[in-house]
């Protein structure tokens, strides 16, 4: 493309608005304006310079803050749509069965429930439109940026400290007036800036104070940190980035931790406390008494065990790396791995005591214990007699063809079949027993009583190990330092000339929060005696100003 | 005097204390002639000592409490609203010393005065932290958040009164509408606050049980009369009324009843003003806003998002995942109160993106500080009564 000469005989790139060098308006608009708009200071930007191919207008598209704006609104009202019900993975019902999960909306949604599961906004932040989102967001970002942060950069930097009177004139604050002696307002002026920090330059007649230029890249710097943290989201899609799993541990249990290998953790104790009204009744008694408990630690201790370095493939040749009380907000820590208490289940069945006994005298051949993890085949008892476990079902849920069923492997209501031998019954008689039911075929001489049972505690423990979260904090950091130096800096710019009949002009810039601005000119103007400015986007100042000097 | 009562005693001082400044804002804006002039008004600079004073009473409260309970105050609906109330006054006292304007302590100070008031119909007294809440991220976590909030909240003063000075309410508008309806909503909280007050003074409880969601039995006290029933309830008390309906399980209905007896309340108190004043409440307000200038309004509006945000975003995403992660094992989980804040955030950013395009200023700008601080009040309040979540401890 071709370039664009200036009157003061600056080539400036094609799609240039104001003269990189002295400021002069380039383009019709420009000239016409009364202010002119010094966004991106009127440099050459892509997306306003090429409108032709595919690929420029895709760059329009993402390059425009309007689209941008509307893709932040579009991300914003489908998350908040999201909350309107609860998301599916909140959802205490079967997480794979579609069917369930209906059920579950329509049950206590009705049919907007349903209408809300239909079009899939029970899983609104994992659907492949919500992800698009997500994506254009970033695109957005990254082109809206690239575009203006180079052109902006170059002007800033090439920008002349004289400029043309009218790029002056079409400053939103513009004041002109004679002056007694306007160099020594100009060498005043000078000082005065210099004082309240501004870097001067002067050449020729013209100062230009600047301040803060460094606030003008905050929201690039932001926006890079925003990518950064997207682009850490994105990698934990990648294997090895991100372990999540879960486990259920009982007391007294060694387990391999899924998604560490080579680490095993035992249960030794699960515990959960109770706030008590001894220990903190003056203060609490209160609450304690309107709401009841109030649970005070879940607490799981363990122990840590590593395979040791020559162990067998599979054996459990085991080193204690330590022990630990894993609590809420304080997960024990290993290798890159968190293990976090998460849930837990009270009392569940660990072994059952038996006795076996003669129906007619009641005499027992004493009592037997049988591990639910792992029932043993066979019981030998007193005086010959021996009992044979033939059936185990650990859930028992009714009979199913004939046959006794099992929920589940968990012993939430385990039933047996016993085979009962003794010296007088040596061929043996079977008996179903469960939990508050005994049936035999025939009548039986012997039964198997339930003397006792043992219970245990078990923890839901979860496991991660998140390679990407030093990327994320980064992200977040770098995001942090962006905002900051765009929103607690502004940046300033006062320009003062000597026009050619020694009046002075006086124009002054800022991107943000010109109150501030208008508070340090006025210093100066007072200091050096420039001649008074009008601010033409404030007509009530200038009245009141009026009013105040009457 | 114990620390618990020293604590309830501080905060009393400072609710008076923010009453009285707000009268002497009240007088500096109306003996000024213009901005320029009632700018180092007398009122206004007793106005802002009274501000201040109040503010160290209630950051007395605020340490006192902290002493006797062993963790930030911070962990239930009365709490955190009163520290809401707190860093409110913090940044309006940060703003003034900014900008100088009385106008907008007129204006601050009674919103202040109304969210303290609302905060405490919860119940006050001190509770222990469940499990969840045990650890310093909470009250650096919390404590940035409001910060961040109450500095965002500046911007939807600042635009209140814009917009009390802008619209013109002698004629039906949309826009008239919508800002008496603001007004309104002002007027229902006061509704609450009545309501609640009094039956708190005449002891008023019904007891039921009910079957909860997750159809399991369940027991509610109710401290208003019960207009809605909870799923499938039985009166423990029968003296009490008989509900006039029974709501599904997922209706809160208890929520519900109060919800109801406030907005009744509330509509009986604004008719009562509609026919004292015979005009729209918010033209009531109109001559206090008069007199500031609308360039210094709609810069502080925008000065206070450009301050907030930062703030925002290191308490309620970046502080609030660090924490998330150490306590549920996830940095971020999509759960209702994480979900407002986020929007919240994306609402202030498509607000910083909009005042960089031309056209955005002025009244369009001052609506957007009006709804965020809508958003900002329903993530602090109706998210946790309405919405379950993880954060619904309150
Ligand atoms: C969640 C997403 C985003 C956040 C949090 C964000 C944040 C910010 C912030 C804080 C600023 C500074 C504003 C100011 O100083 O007043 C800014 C400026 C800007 N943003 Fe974004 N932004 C986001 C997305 C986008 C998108 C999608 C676009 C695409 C068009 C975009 C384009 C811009 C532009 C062009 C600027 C002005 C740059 C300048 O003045 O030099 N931003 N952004």
């Amino acid at each position: 493309m071709s370039k664009i000469k200036c009157q003061c005989g600056h080539d400036n790139p094609f799609g240039t608005v104001l003269c990189e060098k002295c400021g002069r308006p380039m383009t019709e608009e420009a000239k016409k304006s009364e202010v002119v708009d010094m966004r991106y200071e009127g440099s050459a930007r892509r997306s306003q310079t090429y409108k032709r191919s595919i690929i420029d207008k895709v760059w329009n598209f993402f390059s425009s803050v309007k689209i941008g704006v509307s893709i932040i609104v579009a991300v914003l009202v489908t998350s908040a749509i999201g909350t309107l019900f609860p998301q599916k993975f909140y959802v205490p019902v079967n997480q794979d069965s579609p069917a369930e999960l209906l059920a579950y909306y329509e049950r206590l949604y009705g049919f907007i429930g349903t209408i809300y599961y239909k079009l899939g906004f029970y899983d609104m932040y994992n659907s492949w439109w919500f992800k698009i989102l997500i994506g254009m967001l970033g695109t957005s970002i990254i082109i809206a940026s690239l575009d203006r942060v180079i052109p902006l950069y170059k002007s800033l930097k090439k920008q002349r400290t004289k400029r043309h009177a009218s790029f002056m004139k079409r400053q939103r604050i513009y004041g002109e007036g004679r002056s007694e002696n306007a160099d020594s307002a100009l060498t005043k002026a000078e000082e005065k800036l210099k004082e309240m920090k501004y870097n001067v330059k002067t050449e020729d007649g013209a100062i230009l104070a600047e301040k803060n230029r460094f606030s003008r890249w905050g929201p690039y710097v932001n926006h890079t940190g925003l990518i950064i943290f997207l682009f850490g989201v994105l990698l934990r899609g990648i294997p090895g980035f991100y372990v999540d799993e879960t486990m259920w541990i009982r007391e007294g249990e060694l387990r391999a931790i899924p998604g560490a290998p080579d680490f095993y953790l035992e249960s030794n104790d699960f515990k959960i406390e109770y706030y008590s009204k001894e220990e903190a009744s003056e203060v609490f008694g209160e609450a304690l008494d309107r709401v009841g408990q109030i649970v005070k630690k879940y607490q799981t201790d363990v122990t840590l065990y590593k395979k040791k370095e020559e162990g067998l493939v599979g054996s459990s040749d085991l080193d204690v790396v330590k022990d630990y009380s894993i609590i809420v907000n304080k997960p024990l820590k290993f290798d890159g791995y968190n293990v976090f208490q998460m849930d837990y289940r009270l009392a569940e069945l660990k072994s059952m005591t038996m006795q076996l006994i003669e129906k007619k005298t009641g005499k027992s051949f004493g009592q037997f214990t049988i591990d639910l993890d792992d029932p043993e085949g066979v019981y030998k008892l007193n005086d010959g007699a021996q009992v044979d476990l033939i059936g185990y079902y650990a859930d028992y849920n009714g009979v199913e063809n004939g046959e006794p069923v099992s929920k589940s492997p968990i012993p939430n209501n385990p039933a047996f079949i016993f085979e009962m031998k003794t010296p007088e019954k040596p061929k043996g008689e079977k008996s179903f027993v469960a939990i508050q039911q005994t049936l035999e075929t025939e009548e039986n001489a012997y039964a198997v009583k339930f003397v006792g049972a043992d219970t245990r505690d078990i923890s839901g423990l979860t496991i991660r190990k998140d390679k990407t979260l030093y990327i994320l904090l980064l992200g977040g950091l770098i995001f942090m330092i962006g905002v900051i130096q765009g929103s607690y800096w502004n940046h300033r710019r006062i320009w003062v000339q000597k026009g050619e009949n020694g009046e002075l002009m006086l124009a002054a810039h800022t991107n943000k929060n010109w109150f501030s601005l208008k508070k340090e000119i006025n210093a100066v103007k007072e200091y050096a005696d420039l001649p008074n400015y009008e601010d033409r986007q404030d007509n009530e100042s200038s009245i009141e100003q009026e009013e105040g000097e009457k | 005097m114990s620390l618990a009562s020293l604590s309830s005693n501080l905060l009393l001082v400072s609710f008076i204390a923010y009453l009285v400044a707000t009268l002497f804002f009240g007088g500096a804006v109306k003996g000024a002639k213009s901005e320029s002039s009632y700018k180092n008004n007398r009122w206004g600079k007793i106005g802002i000592v009274i501000t201040i004073i109040g503010f160290i009473t209630h950051l007395g409260y605020f340490i006192t409490r902290w002493m006797a309970s062993g963790h930030a105050p911070m962990s239930n609906m009365f709490e955190f609203t009163t520290a809401f109330g707190m860093m409110l006054v913090g940044a309006f006292i940060l703003l003034f010393f900014l900008y100088r304007t009385p106008s907008l302590g007129l204006f601050a100070l009674p919103i202040a005065i109304i969210i303290i008031g609302y905060a405490s119909m919860f119940p006050t007294e001190i509770t222990p932290l469940i499990p969840a809440l045990q650890s310093h991220w909470l009250a650096v976590h919390v404590i940035t958040t409001v910060v961040g909030e109450a500095i965002l909240a500046i911007s939807a003063v600042a635009g209140l009164i814009y917009l009390l000075k802008h619209i013109d309410m002698s004629k039906p508008s949309k826009q008239r509408f919508w800002l008496e309806a603001v007004i309104f909503t002002l007027v229902l909280v006061l509704g609450f606050v009545v309501s609640s007050t009094t039956f708190k003074l005449t002891g008023y409880e019904a007891h039921f049980t009910y079957i909860d969601k997750n159809q399991a039995p369940a027991k509610i006290e109710y401290n208003y009369p019960p207009l809605f029933g909870m799923n499938g309830y039985e009166a423990l008390t029968p003296e009490a009324m008989t509900p006039w309906a029974e709501m599904p399980a997922v209706v809160n209905a208890k929520t519900l009843t109060s919800f109801v007896w406030s907005v009744a309340t509330g509509i009986v108190l604004y008719l009562l003003l509609r026919l004292i004043f015979r005009k729209p409440i918010a033209s009531i307000f109109q001559p206090f806003a008069k007199k500031a200038n609308s360039q210094l309004m709609d810069e502080i509006g925008y000065r206070s998002v450009l301050i907030g945000f930062p703030v925002f975003t290191l308490g309620a995403l970046i502080f609030a995942m660090i924490w998330a992660h150490e306590a549920w094992s996830r940095f971020w989980g999509w759960d209702p109160k994480e979900v407002w804040a986020l929007i919240t955030w994306l609402f202030y950013a498509a607000f910083l993106h909009l005042r960089l395009s031309k056209g955005w200023e002025g009244k369009k700008s001052a609506w957007l500080a009006v709804i965020g601080f809508i958003i900002i009040m329903f993530n602090l309040i109706a998210v946790n009564l309405i919405i379950a979540g993880l954060h619904s401890y309150a």
